[in-house]
């Protein structure tokens, strides 16, 4: 198991030195630091010594690939690909164009974000299987067919529409909880309860198909009539068999996500002006800071890595017959 | 030449990369469709797709929007009327003559003036006056505040108290012009029918399907064209009536610079449907390709492309995309040179768009085509083929290509509201659509703080709402017909809906 567990992170390596190489790519090829210079200081009137200064400032004055004044081994690490690679492996993303510590800026920001994802993420699964078995449990009735047509209808809204229209109706017409704002410590409940209700009917429609799906194919197995021909309730094949074994797939889509739980909405915290890392990536995008979208892109890619990591551990867990090794 | 006939015509093409590839599309589909035909094989799932209501329905809404986004596909540069300064310094004769700046599509032409008729500001549906008081003359000199009318909208109204019967009269010419068209569309579609059919004219089809008269192979064999009928009359009436307010009032406001909502929607519906579907065009040939390699190959080919895909897959795709948008925006401003017109800059950024909306979703695709390629590689035939002696590229493109291609179609049609959807986010996120450009997304951007203003303004949210919600609905509707009747797994439940 451990072993197991070992040589899945050193997996993980080369695919981590693949994501930095794509963003190394996109960030300083496709615009060579000089280029993001004249953009930060101004598009005209921008003399050659104040881009030497920008560059200087955040260590970008070195070759690209290759160092050709260095020696012994120089040329190589005396570079922006390495020594920027180098410090995104020890989590040190630098400072952001405002001079903060993108580091601990991340690190406060985790709170609110995980302050609204994990309730909308822990609610929205239950709610999405409970409904999902509900539709199984009366399928072939007119209550099914309607809960097929209003889960397209409720995916084919765009989720910008759930945040609009529930900031409306529930924050202005009726005045139940603020529009946007955060607190820290109990206060914060008056915030979160209004973006997770919303997170959780957002996601409803594809959810709820999603799982539906799931537990339809799990019904056509054999274990499933036998179980009937035993003489079993259609509630104990449902919410007993059919469900432990649905576990394995649910299992799949749902870990995986836990791990970028930390990132946060991008689109929810900006609606409802939560400080969470969410807001944070969208203002980085909007004034062009791009330290933090390349640290926020590193951060993503490991923890996706690691949700597939905690996928196959859980596996484990649920299915005996799993053996990882 | 070439210049005469412009000249002639009033107005230059104008070329743009994703028009190209729109019309390349159509044509692909054209052609797969000429050739789908004579397969019986391959006509079968499309025939369980036309048997079901549903399908048909969603079909024709999508039509409609697709007959509207490639009129909007057909971009030119109108001639510049000649200004009295440059015909003097010119002299007689020798003028040179200018293209606009400004494209415009064949939908513009269409509708006329529809998208230059601005407003000041705000205005309701339908409106005649502002949203807001303004000062205004009065009658006897005084300045007052009150709400102006407003230049376009009901402006061929003498009295406002004339709005109600005009609209209503627009109503009915409108609904009347809608039947009509309905009427010629119906029968069109009734003579195509009944063409090689003989004593059966395409008014007595158009009543026997209205009435659903039986036909003599029973109701189930056949495609449901009364849903096909009704779908279309109520399309052609909204259409008719939308053209005859249209044409006099804001059916839907006017937005915070004065500008026509109704039209800004319509104009979106492109931008909508090419990021749609060229981003699964443009993803589709790696996804497939590679999908097949890795899965018949196997080994170290194996290997590297899953490697590269699970890269590409750990990055959250929006932060791909927002990396790789804001890249593409400096180089843009770097070199403003290189684009006659704010079309052609704002055209790169949408096909840079798709293409990076492509590398982010051809991966799942992939992963899919790889899986299904294991087991198909490990079939009797394909073995006996190898036995044979038969190729790798003829086994690939003879046995393992057709026999994967409904998850191709499959994730296909699922893939485009997504994207649509997708489309909406990431405008607002501002790594979407440049601003210049008409979609969805930056209507709702721009909107975003309309619900708090005081007075509500509802109207340009609502639009968008309609426009996207209307052609997401059907594409849903439409791809989960696709999806069952496609993929073998329901076939073999047996299950249907």
């Amino acid at each position: 198991m451990l072993n197991y567990i070992l040589r899945r992170i050193l997996y993980a390596f080369p695919i981590l030195v693949g994501v930095n190489l794509i963003t190394f790519f996109l960030f300083f090829v496709v615009n060579t630091p000089d280029d993001m210079a004249r953009m930060q200081l101004g598009m005209k009137h921008v003399t050659e010594e104040a881009i030497d200064n920008w560059k200087q400032e955040r260590g970008y004055d070195r070759p690209l690939f290759w160092n050709e004044e260095a020696s012994a081994g120089g040329e190589v690490t005396e570079t922006l690909l390495f020594s920027e690679s180098l410090k995104l492996f020890r989590f040190d993303f630098g400072v952001a164009d405002d001079g903060r510590n993108i580091r601990r800026d991340i690190g406060q920001r985790m709170g609110p974000s995980l302050a609204i994802a994990v309730p909308t993420f822990v609610i929205g699964l239950m709610t999405n299987i409970t409904f999902a078995l509900l539709m199984v449990f009366f399928r072939a009735t007119y209550l099914e067919l309607s809960g097929v047509v209003l889960t397209v209808v409720l995916m084919s809204i765009s989720g910008l529409f759930y945040i609009i229209g529930g900031q409306f109706v529930v924050g202005k017409l009726m005045h139940l909880v603020p529009i946007s704002g955060y607190e820290s410590g109990v206060d914060a409940f008056r915030f979160v309860v209004l973006p997770v209700a919303i997170g959780v009917i957002s996601g409803i429609g594809s959810g709820v198909r999603w799982y539906r799906t799931i537990f339809l194919e799990e019904m056509g197995k054999d274990y499933v009539r036998t179980a009937r021909a035993k003489g079993l309730s259609e509630q104990r094949v449902l919410f007993h068999h059919v469900l432990r074994n649905a576990m394995i797939p649910i299992l799949t889509g749902a870990v995986v996500v836990l791990p970028l739980l930390f990132m946060g909405s991008l689109i929810t915290e900006s609606f409802f002006g939560i400080p969470g890392l969410g807001s944070y990536t969208i203002e980085a995008i909007n004034a062009q800071d791009f330290a933090i979208v390349r640290a926020m892109v590193f951060l993503g890619a490991v923890l996706y890595i690691i949700g597939l990591l905690l996928t196959d551990l859980s596996y484990t867990l649920v299915d005996p017959r799993v053996r990882l090794s | 030449m070439m210049n005469g006939l412009y000249e002639l015509l009033g107005a230059k093409p104008l070329f743009l990369w994703t028009d190209l590839l729109i019309w390349l599309l159509v044509g692909v589909i054209l052609l797969s469709v000429s050739y789908t035909r004579r397969r019986p094989h391959l006509l079968e799932p499309w025939r369980r797709v036309a048997r079901s209501r549903m399908a048909m329905g969603s079909l024709v809404v999508l039509l409609l929007y697709v007959v509207v986004g490639l009129l909007d596909s057909v971009h030119y540069r109108p001639a510049l009327a000649p200004s009295e300064v440059t015909q003097e310094y010119q002299g007689e004769g020798q003028q040179e003559i200018h293209y606009a700046v400004q494209a415009r599509t064949l939908l513009d032409w269409l509708v006329g003036d529809l998208g230059q008729e601005s407003e000041k500001s705000y205005s309701t549906p339908f409106a005649t006056h502002l949203y807001s008081r303004e000062r205004v003359e009065g009658e006897e000199g005084g300045v007052m505040r009150d709400f102006p009318r407003l230049v376009h909208g009901g402006a061929h109204l003498e009295r406002v108290e004339e709005r109600q019967g005009d609209l209503l009269q627009r109503l009915t010419v409108g609904g009347a012009e809608g039947v009509v068209l309905w009427l010629l569309l119906a029968l069109l579609l009734g003579k195509m029918l009944t063409r090689r059919q003989r004593g059966r004219s395409a008014l007595q089809w158009l009543s026997r399907t209205l009435r659903k008269v039986p036909t003599r192979d029973g109701e189930t064999n056949t495609v449901p064209w009364s849903t096909v009928l009704w779908v279309t009359a109520g399309a052609s009436i909204l259409l008719m009536v939308a053209i005859q307010m249209g044409v006099h009032y804001h059916i839907l406001g006017t937005d915070k610079v004065g500008q026509d909502v109704f039209y800004q929607a319509v104009k979106s519906i492109r931008t909508g449907l090419v990021i749609g579907t060229l981003t699964t065009l443009i993803m589709l040939p790696f996804a497939v390709f590679l999908g097949i390699m890795a899965g018949y190959f196997r080994g170290w080919i194996d290997d590297a492309i899953q490697y590269t895909y699970t890269t590409l897959s750990s990055i959250p795709g929006v932060l791909l995309i927002a990396a790789a948008i804001l890249m593409i925006q400096v180089y843009i401003d770097n070199n403003a040179a290189l684009f006659e017109t704010t079309e052609e800059r704002a055209d790169l950024r949408l096909l840079f768009l798709c293409i990076i909306l492509g590398v982010t979703s051809w991966t799942g695709l992939c992963r899919l085509l790889r899986g299904e390629t294991l087991k198909l590689r490990e079939m009797d035939y394909i073995t006996a083929a190898h036995a044979f002696g038969v190729s790798h590229l003829r086994i690939i493109t003879r046995h393992i290509l057709p026999n994967v291609m409904h998850v191709v179609l499959i994730s296909v049609v699922l893939d485009f509201s997504g994207l649509v959807l997708a489309e909406a986010v990431l405008s607002y996120v501002g790594v979407g659509v440049d601003p210049t450009m008409h979609s969805w997304g930056n209507m709702i951007n721009g909107a975003r703080l309309e619900m708090a203003r005081e007075p509500v303004v509802w109207w340009t949210l609502f639009a968008s709402f309609l426009f996207m919600f209307v052609m997401v609905l059907a594409a849903n509707l439409f791809s989960d017909v696709v999806r069952e009747a496609f993929d073998p797994r329901v076939q073999s439940r047996g299950e249907r809906s």
